[in-house]
């Protein structure tokens, strides 16, 4: 399916498409072409090899999470440690393919939207990296939440552009981000973050991220003999389970389980389950699953993940569930948190808040298998796709925690 | 006379705006503000001016992520869904500028449209008086089952052509359209702009020698007259959205529902493509 997914016009099957604007075609189509012959150019692929080994630290580690696996039922868990990638996620892969395309098609300017701000921070950073022009694009509301990412993405150059419109979260970002590469679309390059948007973007950046499954296989095979039951990662656009699926569609033995953010609960109304807890509509230039209203107008998400926090999902996770390949479950923000501080106390490892979704939908699962299947020693991969450090404040304000040290000493009293 | 069933509904107007040596106007306004029923008489005046109004009124239904929309217009469309405007209201304002003596045409974000259901969108169109949709996100290629739908009801439909579009495109799209074909005249979003863009000229002078059967509507930019006299010079229609809807903005702000400035306006752009030759 991989391989012959999407067709030459960016569908996959009922889902995808180019929902946007004539004035943009011209520029999609540029930027189509150009990536078909680059992913076919020995060149570009040895460029993009060496930034990947000597700037962003590829291969990534598969580690064994041995203390953590112990709350999981007889499931050993791996982990894909997309946290020790330079700018601390896997959003490192996607930005550098893309800019080596920014720079192919001659242009100087890259404009980016960013939620939690990972992918603005990679955006700015290969931007300074290749001495591009950077503007990235953030809700009003995410530059609050997030401020140390907008300070990151300044230090880098980049400058950050709040966006008042609408819901002031990601979704507004990608219009304001959008609405600037129509007005500028003769130097400038979007770089959408996620594996969404209009044909060819869910397409490229899956391919930018296939090398998490490429080698995860590879590591598996070599350290453990055999391919991993089950694939688990967190989806909110679906950048990273789409590349930590990639590799693994065609084998049918590898179950691929996606864990969508259910913030309060999917009954509460207030989640970013697009496919769990959505329906089939048009948006950001995609048909996919969307949250939306009974008249279509896109309802706003929830999640305490900021990552996580979209009212949509890439196309191609929208055709793997309805056909069954990947099962896509929710996780409420409170799994989230108490996987988030599980993988602290037994691992040593703060997950960003995105990959605590992956942890607790893949505790659950292990969980249950241990309960139907108790024989079964299952090896299951998540991908940890960013560290929590972005997220400290959030964790405090979630655990209670005030920052002020537990005792004191050194002081007569 | 033509009776070219390409030129549908709406591009009759156009032709018959030519035949009295002038181009037609158009005017877009949103329903839903400042309130449903102050958007509707936004568009009564819209066809009345003051003594003359537009021809065809191209009517906004509001969207929750409106791509293509500039700032005065995503003002207006944000408030108007803050304030409750659903889906059946545009039905409603189709009605409205039909009995005002207008040709109603429904601007729309085809999220909006799918959700209803294409089929039941058409019907309710048709049903209400609407003449046919204008949809900017919506390419010819992603289009096959509104081309069917709106030959069933006998519906125009009004793709976009961008000075970016190749030569192709603009034939491909051109083939696709009944009534008429929408030109943005710059790289942007909407917005009144001080001075028109030279790629106005150059984009209506490819698409006329590309399909010659199909009128062109030039948007995006238009504030006044003198504007729309220079636009209607080469165009078949002249689009003013942004400048109208800017007179609601400021009644809004001063507290008025007086459509006084949106009446002045609106003779003045009238006037406007009456000056052209």
């Amino acid at each position: 399916m991989t391989h012959t997914m999407p067709d030459s016009r960016g569908h996959f099957e009922q889902f995808g498409g180019i929902f946007v604007p004539e004035a943009l075609q011209a520029a999609i189509h540029e930027l189509a072409e150009v990536f078909e012959a680059a992913i076919h150019d020995e060149v570009f692929l040895a460029e993009l090899r060496d930034l990947q080994l000597h700037y962003a630290g590829r291969p990534s580690l598969l580690t064994f999470a041995e203390r953590f696996s112990e709350h999981c039922g007889r499931a050993r868990i791996l982990l894909k440690r997309e946290d020790l990638n330079h700018t601390g996620s896997h959003k490192i892969n996607n930005v550098l393919g893309q800019a080596l395309l920014t720079k192919r098609m001659g242009k100087t300017r890259i404009i980016a939207e960013t939620g939690a701000g990972q992918h603005g921070v990679a955006t700015a950073t290969v931007a300074a990296l290749m001495g591009l022009e950077c503007r990235v694009y953030m809700g009003r509301m995410d530059t609050e939440r997030q401020a140390l990412n907008v300070a990151r993405m300044q230090l880098l150059g980049a400058e950050v552009v709040a966006v008042e419109a609408g819901s002031a979260t990601l979704k507004d970002a990608m219009n304001e981000a959008m609405r600037d590469w129509v007005t500028n679309v003769a130097d400038t390059h979007y770089m959408i973050g996620t594996a969404s948007g209009p044909h060819p973007f869910p397409k490229m950046v899956r391919e930018f991220q296939r090398v998490l499954s490429t080698e995860t296989r590879a590591q598996c095979l070599e350290q453990y003999g055999r391919l991993p039951d089950a694939v688990c990662a967190c989806v909110g656009g679906g950048s990273n389970a789409i590349g930590m699926f990639a590799d693994f569609i065609d084998s049918p033995e590898v179950a691929l389980h996606g864990f969508e953010a259910a913030g309060d609960g999917l009954q509460t109304g207030r989640h970013a389950a697009s496919i769990t807890g959505g329906s089939q509509g048009v948006l950001h230039g995609t048909r996919t699953f969307i949250l939306q209203d009974d008249d279509g107008q896109t309802v706003e998400s929830h999640s305490i993940s900021a990552g996580l926090d979209y009212p949509g999902v890439g196309p191609e996770h929208a055709l793997l569930a309805v056909k069954g390949r990947a099962i896509y479950e929710p996780v409420t923000d409170a799994e989230a948190m108490d996987a988030f501080k599980l993988l602290c106390r037994t691992e040593g490892i703060m997950p960003a808040i995105e990959s605590a979704h992956a942890l607790a939908g893949a505790r659950r699962l292990a969980l249950r298998l241990a309960a139907t299947s108790p024989q079964l020693s299952p090896l299951l991969v998540v991908c940890l796709s960013g560290r929590g450090d972005k997220d400290v404040d959030t964790a405090m304000k979630w655990f209670g925690i005030d920052g002020v040290a537990d005792a004191t000493t050194g002081a007569f009293a | 006379m033509n009776i070219d069933p390409r030129l549908g509904i709406t591009g009759h107007v156009l032709t018959r705006a030519k035949q009295q040596n002038r181009s037609a106007l158009i005017g877009f306004l949103p329903v839903g503000y400042p309130t449903v029923s102050g958007s509707l008489d936004a568009m009564k005046a819209l066809v009345e001016g003051e003594g003359i109004g537009v021809d065809i009124v191209e009517i906004g239904m509001p969207y929750s992520d409106p791509m293509m929309d500039g700032l005065a217009i995503q003002h207006a469309t944000t408030r108007a869904l803050q304030r409750g405007v659903r889906i059946a209201d545009v039905f409603t304002a189709v009605e409205t500028v039909a009995a005002a003596g207008a040709v109603p045409m429904v601007m729309i974000y085809w999220n909006l449209v799918e959700r209803h259901g294409v089929e039941a969108f058409a019907r309710d169109l048709a049903n209400a008086g609407g003449a046919g949709l204008i949809t900017p996100d919506l390419i010819p290629e992603e289009a096959e089952q509104w081309v069917g739908v709106s030959d069933v009801h006998g519906l125009d439909r009004v793709f976009l052509i961008a000075p970016s579009s190749t030569d192709e495109r603009i034939a491909m799209t051109m083939a696709a359209c009944r009534g008429w074909v929408y030109a943005t005249s710059v790289m942007g979003v909407t917005g009144a702009r001080a001075t028109t863009s030279a790629a106005a000229p150059v984009i209506v002078e490819r698409a006329r020698a590309i399909d010659p059967s199909i009128p062109v509507g030039v948007g995006l930019g238009v504030s006044d007259g003198d504007q729309a006299a220079e636009v209607g010079s080469f165009a078949d229609a002249v689009i003013v959205g942004s400048a109208l809807v800017k007179c609601l903005i400021e009644a809004e702000r001063r507290g008025s529902n007086d459509m006084g400035g949106l009446r002045r306006l609106v003779s003045d752009l009238a006037a406007g493509v009456r000056r052209t030759n």
